[in-house]
């Protein structure tokens, strides 16, 4: 296609802020406007159908607290996806690194025996190890052999599925569930405490925001920040400056995949209390949390909002569902088209649209 | 010149100027192709020979000239409308789509027969047809990503004869090929020339242009500087055409003060990316306050030198004594804080991130070092203090500190990384290409940098294509031919000649013998 002479479309030379938050909310606006067809779809007029979300998400103490509760998983595997993306490793096996810290915050909780003061701890101990673990291997895989990150973190997901199907179908079945495939509830030690009368498990979040804040400091100013960001960046000269490729990429997996992990552990022992059927233990927020961290554009503090505005929608599904009887899975529109249009929009971000006739430059 | 006038003219460019920013890639370039012949365009990298054929191809319009083919006049201003001329190339990095098979990149792109349906059959019937020919053996219904590279050149060259290009430009096709290849693409390019095409090839390597071509024109520095007969030309003449060029600008050069012998490199052997040989009993010695000049057409192991020495690529064999370390045992960063200095052949891919901070990158080697950070945090006071000095002192010309260094031009760039390089005094500076692609005035005081460092006392391996810059700036000059040393000379005393047949690969014994 040959443009006319009047429009020209440049390399932006250092994108400002401003830039990229304009763009990021452009192309929330617009998946928002593509979703709203939907509603339409579904005879629900879209305008109605977002005041009905908003106010579900805000109008209430119930509807805020349920956001919040959305968030914390988003957030704790959007910032650890962050630090990875920064090393130029394409988690998108967060879900499965979930799990296994659903899994081992299990096992720790039931089979244990640590006595009760130091149970949840070792739970999200054990938690950020056994997701980290379910990161290194790809990892590893990848600086070493040089196999396709993507595909390897993704199908880790698949085995991290059906083991704990195996578990809950199998060897962890509980006694007293009546045949249903769910291991018995949690000792009263293994549970997370709660804000008040809501589903807000605070030390989850309060690792999660921890976290943020930590990582931004880290990435921003310290030796290994650097070294993570010199490796994404360009790994040449990563190499050229003596910067270890294997090492780098391991850490920045052990962080990511240790925080899903973590967010495995607040599911279980802050919502659940056991551990059952995958779907109902992570409604996808391994997948919802990679967009959580792309909105963020590599920033960890940007998780917090990012993680919050994915909670509104989230808990937009549920008030959806049981105000307009639509279907959850509305929510998975949502959140495909904001990341359509949010790698889209990446062209704006790098490139600008210039109109008027050049100037040779001498 | 015999018979000039009666011989039909193939293709005759006239005058051809094309400017890219900052540079002219051609300068009035004229050039006569005869129809049926093998005609080389030789020259060094950067002489402007890709440049001129990617005009030919309708990849580039000229700024200024004209090119006649079969003695008409025309404007190409496509590589489509180039196929419609019949011209056709191959380039030096392949255009191949890996995972379709050679009868399907044969056919890609084009609309013979009906609908929207290949027409296997008769393509395959055709194929075979060129290939038995030309002697282009290559199995239809293979996968491209299944063939060896020469094999996949041979697709690329069918791919041009499908198309029925007369006029073939090969671009450094023996680059990528081992000498077996190379002997049969000669065997496939006097077949094509027998058969009435005319052939453009073009090379930086005067024994190819000694073997397989009828007439070479020479490029050097954008201008076509003679064309002659290959049979009454010799490698030495067209040595001396290639690299012997007037003198740009001369640096003050005090008297070497040899120091200590700093590094003792005794038989290296190593590979390159592709896992072939490329240095085969590399030995030499340096001293503190020389410059020892690595001359050399480029991939003759020049590349995999520099990184064997820097850390960055393993040697198979020998050793690289930098006092009582071996450099071939030690890591990059080892290396860096033994004190040698590298400036990398690309400094933009390698040695710089073009997405972080000039302030960033000015500490890209230091950042662990006491000053720069404390108990793992870094100090970024003294990193912004450091990128003041640097700026001011290496003359770097950036908005600020924090500016991203994409964004600087290509001598500040190179600036930055002398800056870099060189603020801890090394006693070993690795410099490869350190001018290339710079300006009258960044090169000057790259030079002037060097050269400033050897009067410090340190010793500086200077690889370069730029044969001048060599003479120039060393008090001893190496050649490297296909990974092994033709010999060592002094540059004061040494004939263009002379060098120009030792970069040809002939030894120093039988160049002076």
């Amino acid at each position: 296609m040959k443009m006319p002479s009047w429009i020209r479309v440049e390399r932006r030379p250092a994108p400002s802020a401003l830039t990229v938050l304009t763009v990021s909310l452009g192309a929330v606006v617009l998946a928002l406007l593509v979703a709203g067809l939907f509603f339409k779809a579904y005879g629900v007029s879209p305008l109605r159908a977002y005041g009905f979300i908003l106010k579900g998400a805000f109008g209430s103490r119930l509807g805020l607290t349920e956001t919040i509760r959305r968030m914390i998983p988003l957030l704790v595997i959007g910032v650890g996806l962050v630090v990875a993306f920064r090393a130029l490793f394409w988690n998108i096996g967060a879900q499965g690194q979930l799990l296994m810290g659903a899994v081992a915050a299990t096992g720790i909780a039931l089979f244990s025996g640590i006595p009760d003061l130091l149970l949840i701890p070792a739970m999200f101990i054990g938690g950020f190890f056994a997701g980290a673990l379910w990161g290194i291997g790809p990892a590893y895989l990848k600086v070493k052999l040089g196999i396709n990150d993507v595909i390897t973190t993704l199908m880790l997901n698949y085995v991290a599925i059906s083991i704990v199907e195996w578990l809950v179908y199998g060897p962890w079945k509980g006694i007293t569930q009546r045949g249903f495939p769910r291991t018995d509830r949690f000792p009263d030690a293994a549970i997370l405490p709660t804000i008040a009368s809501t589903r807000i498990h605070w030390p989850t979040l309060a690792i999660g925001l921890t976290a943020a804040l930590v990582l931004f400091v880290v990435l921003k100013k310290t030796r290994v920040g650097f070294e993570i960001r010199v490796v994404g960046e360009n790994p040449h000269a990563a190499q050229y400056s003596g910067i270890s490729q294997t090492k780098i990429t391991i850490l920045a997996m052990v962080i990511s995949g240790g925080l899903a992990g973590i967010a495995g552990v607040g599911e279980v022992a802050g919502i659940h209390y056991l551990l059952q059927n995958p779907l109902s233990i992570s409604l996808s927020y391994g997948f919802t949390a990679i967009i959580v961290a792309w909105l963020a554009r590599r920033n960890p503090l940007a998780v917090i909002l990012t993680s919050f505005l994915f909670g509104v929608l989230m808990r937009g599904g549920d008030v959806i569902k049981v105000s307009l009887g639509l279907p959850f899975e509305l929510v998975d529109v949502f959140n495909g088209l904001i990341l359509f249009f949010l790698i889209g929009s990446e062209i704006f971000i790098r490139y600008r649209v210039r109109f008027g006739v050049r100037r040779e430059a001498a | 010149m015999t018979s000039e006038n009666n011989v039909p003219l193939a293709v005759q460019l006239s005058g051809i100027v094309k400017r890219f920013p900052g540079v002219i890639a051609n300068d009035g370039v004229n050039l006569i192709v005869r129809r049926g012949e093998i005609h080389c365009l030789l020259g060094e990298n950067g002489a402007g020979k890709t440049t001129l054929m990617r005009i030919l191809y309708g990849l580039y319009q000229p700024d200024e000239g004209e090119i006649s083919l079969h003695g008409k006049i025309v404007r190409i201003t496509s590589p489509k409308a180039a196929l419609a001329h019949r011209i056709g190339m191959v380039h030096q990095h392949f255009h191949l789509v890996p995972t379709l098979s050679v009868e399907e990149n044969i056919v890609l792109g084009l609309s013979e027969g009906t609908g929207p349906f290949l027409q296997l059959k008769k393509t395959r019937k055709k194929i075979h047809q060129l290939a038995e020919g030309y002697g282009l053996e290559v199995n239809p219904g293979a996968k491209v990503w299944q063939l060896t590279v020469g094999q996949q050149q041979r697709v690329e060259i069918l791919k041009a004869l499908y198309r029925n290009a007369d006029i073939l430009i090969m671009d450094e096709p023996t680059s990528v090929l081992t000498p077996q290849e190379v002997d049969a693409l000669f065997g496939t390019l006097r077949t094509l020339v027998e058969a009435g095409l005319t052939v453009i090839f073009i090379t930086h390597k005067l024994d190819e242009v000694m073997e397989v071509s009828h007439r070479v024109t020479v490029l050097q520095k954008g201008k076509a500087v003679a064309t002659v007969n290959t049979q009454e030309s010799s490698k030495a003449e067209l040595a001396r055409l290639m690299v012997g060029r007037e003198v740009v600008f001369r640096v003050e050069k005090p008297k070497a003060v040899l120091g200590e012998r700093i590094l003792d490199v005794a038989g290296i052997h190593a590979s390159n990316d592709r896992g072939l040989p490329a240095l085969r009993g590399v030995s030499f010695e340096l001293y503190g306050g020389e410059i020892l000049g690595v001359a050399g057409v480029s991939g003759n192991g020049q590349h995999e030198l520099s990184e064997v020495l820097t850390g960055m690529r393993r040697a198979t064999k020998g050793r690289a004594m930098l006092e009582a370390h071996d450099l071939t045992d030690c890591s990059a960063r080892k290396i860096a804080d033994l004190g040698v200095a590298h400036v990398p052949t690309e400094r933009i891919r390698v040695g710089t991130v073009p997405a972080m901070s000039v302030r960033e990158n000015l500490i890209l080697k230091s950042y662990r070092s006491p000053d720069f950070c404390k108990w793992s945090i870094l100090n970024e006071k003294a990193a912004y203090e450091n990128a003041c000095r640097a700026m001011k002192e290496y003359e770097i010309s950036a908005p600020h500190d924090g500016t991203a260094v994409g964004n600087l031009s290509g001598g500040n760039i190179q600036r930055l990384v002398l800056a870099r390089e060189l603020c801890g005094s090394p006693k070993f500076v690795v410099a490869a290409h350190p001018t290339y692609g710079l300006d009258v005035g960044a090169t000057e005081q790259v030079r002037k940098v060097l050269l400033e460092q050897r009067s410090r006392g340190a010793g500086i391996l200077l690889i370069s294509e730029d044969l001048e810059e060599i003479l120039q700036l060393s008090d001893r000059v190496l050649v490297l031919y296909e990974g092994q040393i033709m010999g060592v000379v002094n540059p004061a005393e040494v004939s263009l000649e002379e060098i120009g047949l030792m970069m040809a690969g002939t030894h120093r014994q039988e160049v002076l013998a």
